[in-house]
């Protein structure tokens, strides 16, 4: 006879859930969570978004960040049940449904703002943000690098990103 | 890097959140999280329950008045640093809030969350200190009001009973033709401060100090006002042997001890630097309002 060994690791969450709603790329989602199930992990784990990407986990490498609200924020530091009735938008929507680029993630590419492409979610998300904002845009080198210093980039150095954001204004007709 | 396992509430009425808090010793008030949850992620911060205030009534917004900027709860740090009446009301606030972490961070959490937190490095605290302002508490035998002097004890640690919930906290408007300035060392923009020092300074028509508000972050285990500083220069024309006195005189409220990446000498000589400099731009901004 077989012997039959118990799984030391259950397949199935014990946590506590919870019922939550919000509407993620214009489209409205519901799904009980557990609670303690961070807004990163319930776009790529529940969703599928897994162009959020995951770095540090404690705010500080901006590859999560999202727009929460209309706002850049850090998904890795907002819980799933903290997001219930918010309007998120991930990486996913920026493109159109064509595959066309916005024209932030345009000038990345004629720029080469990315090399391996890890933080560049993060990044596209917190300059379409910025750019989104009313107002005049600070495109000084100063200016750009204080938007682009919640993200960390370890391949390019900065240089690339920092003319991608300035091609996007002038694609954008904010320059 | 996930928290462990909490529970979760989302009260809609103050009385209700006090309540939770009053019935469970190891529950924690959540707003923007852009601390708690770091360290919970981290699992230095291990919560039963939170509880999460941004839906209870009444904690949103910011209200300016004639003599208080009243900061609600729930209001972000990224509110209070675009609010055009609070920019016109205290022009303080907005260029202290540059140093404030970044803007995504800036957008998530709060003005009182960061009071509550007291890191002593951190701006809000110096700023609430500097200009002598105050929070309201409320708990369940009702409201008092906390100065910011009493409120910051030591390191992470307020004057804030843990079933009260600070509901507000009080920045003192500019005194009418007062200079201002904030500055701090960091190692990287937005990171916590080696040092930061923040001055309010108001002149007489002789071009003497009538009043000098100092006070440096980074320094000790909790924000500090350097009134030795503030002492000596009170009443000068704020020359250089003036500044050097004052310079002098604050070295000695830095007790933070010596750390890997900054001996205390070290934070001497920052805060010594600061002081000079702020002093002498809010007596020139001093200047700039009396001739406009």
């Amino acid at each position: 006879m077989a012997r039959t060994m118990k799984a030391a690791i259950p397949d199935r969450s014990t946590d506590a859930e919870i019922e939550v709603s919000m509407t993620v790329n214009g489209e409205v989602v519901n799904r009980s969570v557990s609670i303690r199930m961070l807004l990163s992990d319930f776009l790529r784990h529940e969703l599928g978004l897994t162009g959020t990407h995951v770095g540090c986990e404690h705010g500080v490498c901006g590859c999560c960040t999202v727009l929460i609200n209309g706002k850049a924020g850090r998904s890795c530091l907002t819980l799933a049940v903290q997001a219930n009735g918010y309007d998120i938008r991930t990486i996913e929507s920026v493109a159109g449904a064509d595959g066309t680029l916005h024209p932030v993630q345009q000038a990345f590419k004629e720029c080469h703002g990315l090399q391996c492409g890890y933080c560049t979610p993060g990044m596209v998300m917190n300059i379409v943000a910025r750019f989104e904002e009313p107002g005049k845009l600070d495109l000084s080198d100063e200016g750009i690098r204080d938007l682009l210093s919640g993200n960390l980039c370890r391949c390019t150095g900065y240089l690339n990103i920092i003319a991608a954001v300035r091609r996007a204004a002038e694609l954008l007709g904010r320059a | 890097m996930k928290p462990s396992i909490f529970g979760y509430k989302a009260p809609t009425s103050i009385e209700e959140a006090i309540g939770i808090l009053a019935g469970d010793p190891d529950a924690v008030v959540l707003a923007g999280g852009q601390t708690l949850l770091p360290a919970m992620n981290f699992r230095a911060a291990n919560p039963s329950t939170l509880v999460d205030i941004q839906h209870v009534a009444g904690l949103r917004g910011i209200e300016v008045g004639g003599e208080i900027i009243a900061v609600k709860a729930m209001a972000r740090h990224r509110e209070f640093e675009l609010d055009a009446d609070v920019a016109r009301a205290n022009p303080l606030v907005a260029e202290v809030m540059q140093h404030v972490a970044h803007v995504p961070i800036r957008n998530r959490g709060t003005v009182v969350g960061s009071l509550c937190h007291a890191d002593p490095s951190a701006e809000m605290p110096l700023l609430l200190v500097l200009l002598g302002g105050s929070v309201i508490a409320q708990g369940p035998s009702g409201r008092r009001e906390i100065s910011a002097e009493d409120f910051f004890q030591s390191f992470l640690t307020t004057a804030r009973e843990r079933d009260e919930i600070i509901i507000e906290a009080r920045f003192p408007v500019l005194p009418k033709g007062a200079g201002w300035a904030f500055d701090e060392v960091t190692r990287r923009h937005g990171d916590y401060a080696i040092a930061g020092v923040g001055c309010v300074l108001s002149l007489d028509d002789r071009g003497r100090a009538s009043r000098v508000q100092l006070a440096a972050c980074g320094i000790a285990d909790t924000p500090v006002r350097l009134k030795a500083a503030e002492e000596i220069l009170t009443g000068t024309t704020l020359g250089t042997s003036d500044l050097d006195a004052a310079v002098a005189a604050s070295a000695a409220a830095v007790t933070q001890p010596d750390e890997m990446h900054v001996s205390q000498a070290y934070r001497r000589r920052a805060l010594g630097t600061l002081v000079r400099r702020m002093v002498m731009t809010a007596a020139q901004r001093a200047r700039q309002m009396e001739t406009a």
